[in-house]
């Protein structure tokens, strides 16, 4: 799921100041999982925001409204009748809910109220932490399955630095060493011998760094590919 | 003419108790707070606190058990957190964090209650109408 | 002309490398100056590639420099600043001015240093910056494939190594792979526990690693009973025993008792089987060094014509 954070709300008030009426968009996937942009986070935050500007003799008029998924457009479609009505749209969705909406409605100016942080889990209650960062080529068998590129912070791919004590990385102490987790899977798997491997030079542009990155499956396309 | 200022108490129902003995030994509570009746401080949530404030309280206060007697055992340790986070809000709103207090209290405590009660108002006229 | 450096070790002399940390600024006096106080006591001096992400003078630079006063530098190469493409290209020029000896280090996260939000490049870590200097020399290309027309055939590679981070038992298995991409020397962590790094070169003996590589064992001189605390406390990856902490807080002249601590540790480590040389790191305290390579008997440095 994608994990993501309520931005300050300073921020968002510098946003959204000059509009008269805003419409405030949840999302009811992986924010809400998360607690960022879920019907709830929205009402908090439409509530906060009245009290801010209460506080300031300002008043700006909120519609809060949550849809399914804000990464399809089937879904941001509904916004259209609350969207007419307003000035200006405040997403609570992931980045990719922001985008969509934009696409949707390119007309409407459109900010986001979350910073979107990382693939990930929830971890425990109010935990939740990166595992993946998409980097379109997976080496999670070479790894005991967990993976260095998203969980080490040097993003080695062949051992851990000197930087690792007692299972924690140099950067921080509650941050697990991922070569050491990778060290204990493998032992637990008995194959150790896997570590004796030499990862090679990754090919980043499979990641972001080829540019934005699409998946086409043309047995399921309606309109013509190339 | 001084300021009421207005208090909203959500409380839990065993603390609930303590107010009503409060009334019925004639122990005066301020008549400028209002009383939410919880099932357990541990069902307080953030948009209630916050609604609160939205409806006009100057002041609110969630009452629960004493930490360790919870009848729903975390409950009011859950309370307290929901608290404490809220005060963050507050703060990053520029709303003084004070108005916003957490007690704890036993159904027999009715004089304990009607000081909290006293002390929250108090406090809440010493900084004023929250607008 | 070949690396200094290879030819003492490769005539099984006990060598000595020391780190010089240049200045946060372009004053060339400084390294000048440390060069100068260091030429004699050393087959070979590391120059640190921003250490600790703290914004320094090019270690390129500061390597030419050096070369220009006739001694032989080791350049650190960190891969938390470039990506494969810098790297390749800073190695030619590097190797345009003289270096031959290249040091290569994953590098200390961006966190600790002085531009702790900056973005960490890391496109390929120490491994394969080992096996890229490599292919560069020997098989003549660069990473991505294209001929190099005059490689670098005299480049001599280093790599360090950690004998005490953690997982202990993934130590020696790293340092194979390091061996395997292509290290010809590695520099280690600084050793105050001596028992753990007797221990670990055992499990590196029965690999048969030291007939691989020369292990150059490091030495870091402790100036006062507050530094060794510190890096016992706060410094990840060093391994400093109780007992020098102890020893350091009850001396009567804290930097003598740091330089026989130093000595005794150096003593030792002519003692084990298949470490080949020790590298200094006198962090601030470079004045101390020609003492000590004096005292521990390593004075004068080989010659060779």
């Amino acid at each position: 799921m994608i994990i993501a954070e309520r931005k300050p709300i300073k921020e968002i008030e510098k946003m959204i100041m000059p509009y008269k009426k805003v419409l405030i968009v949840g999302c009811n996937t992986c924010v809400t999982i998360c607690m960022a942009g879920g019907e709830k986070e929205v009402d908090i935050l439409a509530s906060s925001l009245n009290l801010l500007f209460k506080s300031k003799h300002k008043e700006i008029e909120f519609i809060k409204r949550v849809v399914e998924r804000q990464c399809e457009k089937e879904f941001v479609e509904e916004l259209k009748e609350d969207i007419a009505s307003v000035e200006a749209v405040l997403s609570l969705g992931c980045g990719v809910g922001v985008q969509k909406i934009v696409e949707v409605f390119p007309h409407i100016p459109v900010y986001p109220g979350l910073n979107t942080k990382s693939i990930g889990a929830p971890e425990e209650e109010g935990v939740w932490k990166e595992k993946c960062v998409a980097c379109g080529d997976c080496i999670l068998d070479k790894t005991g399955g967990i993976c260095p590129i998203a969980r080490c912070s040097k993003k080695l791919l062949n051992g851990p630095c000197g930087g690792s004590q007692d299972g924690k990385c140099e950067i921080d102490k509650n941050l697990d060493c991922a070569w050491q987790l990778i060290y204990d899977r493998l032992k637990l798997l008995g194959k150790l011998d896997q570590l004796e491997e030499i990862i090679p030079v990754r090919d980043w542009s499979k990641a972001n760094d080829g540019g934005p990155r699409e998946v086409i499956r043309e047995d399921v396309r309606l309109k013509n590919g190339k | 003419m001084e300021f009421e200022p207005e208090i909203v108490i959500f409380c839990c129902q065993y603390c609930t108790e303590a107010a009503d003995t409060a009334g019925a030994s004639h122990l005066g509570y301020p008549a400028n707070i209002k009383l939410m009746e919880l099932p357990c401080s541990g069902k307080i949530s953030i948009i209630y606190l916050l609604k609160a404030f939205e409806e006009g309280a100057d002041g609110v206060c969630v009452i629960g058990c004493e930490e360790g007697a919870c009848h729903f055992l975390r409950g009011n340790l859950r309370a307290k957190k929901v608290v404490e986070y809220t005060q963050k809000i507050l703060e990053e709103i520029g709303i003084n964090k004070e108005r916003l207090k957490m007690f704890n209290l036993s159904s027999l405590e009715s004089q304990k209650f009607v000081q909290i009660s006293k002390e929250i108002t108090e406090k809440i006229r010493e900084l004023g109408p929250i607008f | 002309m070949e690396s200094n450096l290879k030819k003492v070790l490769e005539k099984g002399e006990f060598a000595v490398t020391v780190e010089l940390g240049p200045p946060k600024d372009s004053r060339r006096g400084i390294i000048e100056r440390k060069g100068e106080l260091l030429k004699d006591y050393a087959d070979a001096i590391n120059v640190t590639d921003n250490q600790t992400a703290i914004v320094r003078m090019s270690s390129i630079a500061a390597c030419a420099i050096l070369k220009q006063m006739g001694i032989e530098p080791v350049m650190q190469m960190v891969c938390r600043d470039r990506n494969r493409i810098a790297m390749q290209s800073d190695i030619f020029g590097a190797y345009a001015l003289g270096v031959k000896n290249i040091l290569c280090l994953s590098g200390d996260h961006q966190k600790f240093g002085n531009h702790p939000t900056s973005k960490g490049v890391f496109d390929i870590d120490s491994t394969q910056l080992i096996q890229m200097v490599k292919k560069m020399r020997d098989e003549g290309e660069v990473l991505g494939g294209d001929k190099i027309k005059e490689p670098p055939h005299l480049l001599f590679i280093g790599a360090a190594a950690n004998p005490f981070a953690d997982p202990f038992e993934f130590r020696a298995i790293r340092l194979a792979k390091k061996i395997r991409a292509g290290a010809n020397f590695i520099q280690t962590q600084a050793v105050f526990n001596v028992e753990k790094f007797k221990e670990w070169m055992k499990m590196v003996r029965d690999k048969g690693l030291d007939k691989k590589v020369y292990i150059l064992a490091g030495i870091i001189p402790i100036k006062s009973a507050r530094m060794a605390a510190y890096m016992k406390e706060e410094v990840a990856g060093l391994n400093v025993p109780q007992e020098i902490v102890d020893r350091m807080k009850g001396a009567a002249d804290a930097k003598k008792e740091g330089m026989r601590i130093s000595l005794e540790i150096i003593e030792q480590m002519k003692s084990i089987k298949g470490v080949h040389g020790i590298h200094i790191m006198a962090v601030g305290w470079e004045k101390i060094v020609p003492s000590i390579v004096d005292d521990a008997g390593l004075f004068p440095r080989p010659k060779f014509t």
